[in-house]
């Protein structure tokens, strides 16, 4: 190419025709070479790396989604539904899809009533997301929601309406109780559940029945393999295994006993345990004043929460497993009992009462709860029938804090009664060695006679005062109470926690014939109760202080605030000659046994033992 | 032609040549390449069917483009070489004013302004700018001896600079790729010194860091380092690479057959039928797909680069053996890019990409070659 002279201004066609012939050759090389670098690399993608690609591309369109499965139903005894699963509509949002969020979730605001709360909850859920997640804005889309947003919805892509089953409660507060609910599964809950089984699910028993059976009730998850494409729509199912549906349960909770419990209690403050007596069954257990459980299932508004949290009448507070209250005269059959099998009394012993009782060489004087003293000489049935305070106080005094301890374990006092439930509380039954670990110092002579009539420190919830009074029902068999009878159509056992046969059936008799004097003795503190009555009871009443009262003061009930009036007790069993249901009724601030806390008690009973048909129908033979 | 016309002619014997011209060369085209172009886009519209995910109107749309663009090929393979030569200077100054016009007045989407809307027909200067930047190189350098001295180099250098510039300040780095190309590549075939070709790689690579730093836009440099690293980023820049890439291996050799691509069909993929719609191929008909395609460009190009060398006009040479040369750049680009070799700068796969404005370009340039390989015809006889 040098050689030509700069200066040469003819063009050298044949010359310039054989430079390009060159400098043509030269490209063809280099197309070549470039062709083969071209090549060798869709190879190398299609033909070395393909294992990688393929399995890299079957992950993208195909992917294993859990199918939750249904939880399981829970009927009454007779097959009345208790917690039942229902379709439910929640707004949903894909981040990815949406472009200006801010503006998108100002125009659902404009559609249907989005609260700040909900708006709050929404960007908390969204930092959590994975990318393509359906991410929840609003639960429990009304009929009316559901159509505006269907309208709209070319106005709001990446929004979208899912249905899911959740459960619902139809009897309202009516077992929030006993039931418990469901909510949704928390991070921390997270933690501990298997992430396989609970892989579709949303929720999780938080409480109660729901809680304590969630294993039960939960059932398998299944699985379905789907091509997705990108958006993570899903169009078809490549393969699919159902999941194997939570067990439906059946209860001992009887839900017209309940429906008629939970009326005699309206607008008090109380609770009241119904129980089988045969087998430990639980017929009713209510807590007033209750809560809506259907609140918590889709995931409780703040504002709600903290209503319930600041009524001053606790709504979520469970007293008939929880509430810790003096047994009070409740438990004077017991130690009457106790008298005669450690050989103290017989049903003819006699104490004198002069309306108080002191201990020997002490000046203090328990007071008897009426003036002047039930006479100068009461025995063990007017004892109980008229609840006199200090025969018991002597008879505590005589048995001594050991006996009376050994004694009342063997009713179920002083420890959790096992029930098929959550968060049970104890109770308390004390003894020397109580108060040596908990207080350090010795045992006081004068704290037995308080527990005597089932104060000082005593204290057992309703269900334990239930389960002792099914004791003295079927006459020494103690069983942990069971909400639960069968599974599946599968009868459950209550377990027989201990049976009582080295008490002599007399020593029965004569505690049964005084209870039944408490409503058929004239002078008998549940009298009132005998009216109408179409089958034979044998009961208790109680009256538990709330605070104390010092020597010499009068316990006046118009003076005091109404929080800091007595508590109502009664407790019960019928038909005494074949005891089917023992009950007990704690009122707060009711004041009287007899009059609050009985009719309750009544009510309950009349409730199962009349409608029940077997009992209706032993009436007209 | 059928045997009834050669019977028919032969006896008159006395017509002029001109009667005994073949249709093809009345028509002044080149059968061969036809046939070439016409089964390309035939592959074309049957990948694009499936990338379209069986949609009818989009073919059909693509159909009339290529009808269009067919037909103009025609009509610009009638213009001889040499008026193209005289038209070379001013359609330069036209088309440097419109790419100025570009970036006062023009529109356009995604940050980018591209286009120039005239009357309600919008097109692309750029897109003009293929054409008439080796045609302008190639009249330049033609009408000066050849190999050029330095000082026609540099001239031509600037003719070339001015439009890429405009163009990649669009910003639309693709085109101007394939502009200063289409340049560079007349340059070349004139037979620009050696020395000056080494010297300016030298320059290139020295001027690589104040290119990165100070002319390349954010997303240009973004899409160079998702190249570089595209698993940093799986749901943003690197997304494209990394799903076309899954597309083209899980293809295999055998492919995964026509309309069963799940990486297309099912989203996965961007831009299907657009720029990388060969990954949609390469996911259907797999790496036999793919080497059958690469023969029918390389059979395309070879036919093109015989007909530059049979020109005998310098200007018809240069500009010939440009325009097929920039043809294999597409092609080259274009699954570099898709397969992850080269970073993504929007070139179409020449003919199966969707898009009227390219298709035309690339056969208004066919036309060129024809009308050079017709007017050689016509020496000859």
């Amino acid at each position: 190419m040098a050689t030509i002279p700069r200066r040469q201004t003819l063009k050298n066609t044949y010359r310039e025709r054989y430079v390009y012939r060159r400098r043509m050759f030269v490209c063809i090389v280099l197309l070549m070479v470039m062709t083969g670098v071209l090549v060798s690399r869709y190879t190398q993608l299609q033909i070395l790396d393909y294992d990688i690609y393929k399995t890299q591309s079957d992950r993208n369109r195909i992917q294993l989604m859990p199918i939750a499965p249904k939880r399981g139903l829970i009927f009454d005894r007779n097959g009345i539904l208790l917690a039942e699963n229902i379709p439910s509509y929640t707004l949903t949002v894909i981040r990815e899809r949406v472009d200006q969020l801010d503006e998108t979730l100002a125009i659902i605001g404009e559609l249907i009533e989005l609260s700040d709360d909900d708006i709050e909850q929404f960007k908390k859920r969204l930092r959590r997301r994975r990318p393509y997640e359906e991410v929840p804005l609003k639960f429990r889309l009304s009929e009316k929601e559901i159509a505006i947003i269907a309208v709209n919805r070319h106005r709001i892509p990446g929004v979208d309406v899912d249905a899911q089953l959740v459960r619902h409660y139809p009897q309202g507060e009516l077992f929030a109780h006993v039931l418990g609910y469901v909510g949704r599964i928390s991070e921390r809950e997270q933690d501990t559940i298997d992430p396989v089984n609970y892989s579709g699910t949303h929720h999780i028993g938080k409480i109660g029945l729901e809680k304590y059976y969630e294993d039960l009730l939960h059932g398998t998850v299944g699985y379905q393999n789907v091509e997705s494409n990108a958006h993570g729509r899903i169009l078809r199912v490549l393969e699919r295994h159902d999941p194997l549906p939570g067990g439906d349960i059946q209860l001992h909770i009887d839900a017209q006993v309940q429906k008629v419990a939970y009326d005699a209690m309206a607008g008090r403050r109380g609770a009241v345990v119904a129980i089988d007596p045969k087998t430990g069954g639980v017929i009713a257990m209510l807590s007033t004043p209750s809560y809506d459980a259907n609140l918590f299932v889709g995931g409780i508004s703040g504002k709600d929460y903290r209503a319930l949290q600041n009524d001053n009448d606790l709504p979520l507070y469970n007293r008939a497993l929880q509430g810790q209250y003096p047994p009070a005269s409740t438990v004077k059959p017991l130690w009457a009992l106790a008298g005669m099998y450690y050989g103290v009394v017989t049903p003819a012993t006699r104490y004198a009462d002069p309306g108080f009782f002191s201990l020997p060489n002490d000046t203090r004087r328990y007071r008897d709860w009426k003036r002047g003293g039930h006479g100068a000489s009461v025995n063990m049935g007017q004892a109980i029938a008229e609840s006199c305070d200090v025969y018991f106080y002597e008879l505590a005094y005589k048995l001594g804090i050991d006996r009376l301890h050994d004694f009342g374990t063997r009713f179920g006092l002083g420890d959790v009664t096992g029930i098929d439930n959550t968060n049970e509380r104890g109770g308390l039954l004390p003894s020397r060695q109580w108060k040596r670990d908990t207080r350090g110092s010795h045992w006081y002579p004068g704290e037995t006679i308080n527990v005597g009539i089932g104060q000082g420190f005593m204290l057992a919830t309703p269900l334990q005062i239930a389960v002792a009074t099914s004791v003295l029902a079927s006459r020494g068999e103690l069983r942990a109470p069971r909400l639960l009878a069968a599974v599946g159509g599968e009868p459950v056992e209550a377990p027989l926690l201990g049976k009582m046969e080295d008490v002599p059936e007399s020593q029965w008799d004569a505690i049964q014939h005084s209870m039944e004097e408490v409503i058929y003795d004239v002078r008998g503190t549940g009298r009132s109760l005998r009216k109408g009555l179409q089958y034979r009871m044998a009961g208790k009443t109680g009256t538990a202080q709330v605070i104390s009262i010092a020597a010499g003061e009068e316990y006046d009930s118009e003076s005091l605030e109404k929080r800091k009036r007595d508590h109502a007790l009664f407790v019960a069993y019928a038909p005494s000659e074949d005891p089917q249901i023992a009950v007990a009724v704690i009122i707060e601030n009711g004041e009287s046994g007899g009059g609050v806390a009985g009719p309750v008690a009544r009510a309950v009973m009349d409730a199962y033992l009349l409608n029940s048909p077997d009992v209706a129908s032993g009436e007209q033979q | 032609m059928s045997q009834s016309d050669f019977l028919r002619q032969l006896p008159s014997g006395a017509g002029p040549m001109y009667s005994q011209r073949t249709l093809s060369q009345r028509l002044r085209i080149d059968p061969v390449m036809l046939f070439l172009l016409l089964l390309l886009s035939g592959v074309g519209l049957m990948v694009l069917y499936s990338a379209s995910d069986e949609n009818a109107a989009v073919v059909l749309r693509q159909g009339r483009f290529l009808s269009v663009a067919f037909v103009v090929m025609v009509l610009v393979a009638q213009l001889h070489p040499e008026q193209l030569q005289r038209w070379a200077p001013f359609a330069f100054i036209g088309c440097i004013l419109l790419l100025i016009a570009v970036h006062f007045m023009g529109v356009g989407a995604k940050g980018a302004q591209r286009w120039l809307s005239l009357g309600g027909f919008r097109f692309q200067p750029s897109e003009l700018a293929k054409l008439i930047m080796p045609m302008t190189v190639a009249w330049y350098l033609s009408s000066h001896p050849l190999p050029p001295s330095w000082r026609y180099t540099a001239a031509s250098l600037v003719i070339i600079f001015v439009p890429t510039v405009l163009v990649a300040t669009q910003p639309d780095l693709g085109t101007s790729i394939l502009i200063a190309a289409s340049g560079m590549f007349v340059l070349f075939l004139g037979g620009i010194s050696w020395t000056f070709i080494f010297s300016a790689f030298g320059l290139l690579l020295a001027a690589a860091w104040p290119m990165w730093e100070f002319v390349l836009h954010d997303y240009q440099r973004r899409r160079i380092l998702t190249l570089l690293n595209p698993e940093s980023d799986k749901l943003g820049a690197g997304w494209n690479i990394i799903q076309s890439k899954t597309a083209i291996g899980s293809g295999g050799f055998e492919g995964k057959g026509w309309l069963m691509g799940t990486q297309s069909h099912l989203d996965f993929l961007p831009e299907s039928h657009t720029d990388f719609i060969i990954a949609v191929l390469a996911e259907e008909y797999g790496l036999r797909g793919v080497l059958l395609l690469l023969l029918l460009y390389a059979l395309i190009i070879g036919r093109g680069i015989w007909i530059s060398t049979q020109a005998k006009h310098c200007f018809g040479r240069l500009l010939g053996g440009s325009i097929i040369l920039t043809f294999f750049v597409y092609v080259f680009v274009n699954m570099g890019m898709v397969s992850g070799l080269l970073p993504v700068v929007g070139v179409p796969l020449p003919l199966v990409s969707q898009g009227g404005t390219s298709l035309v370009t690339l056969l208004v340039g066919f036309g060129i070659l024809m009308g050079i390989y017709a007017d050689e015809r016509l020496v000859h006889q």
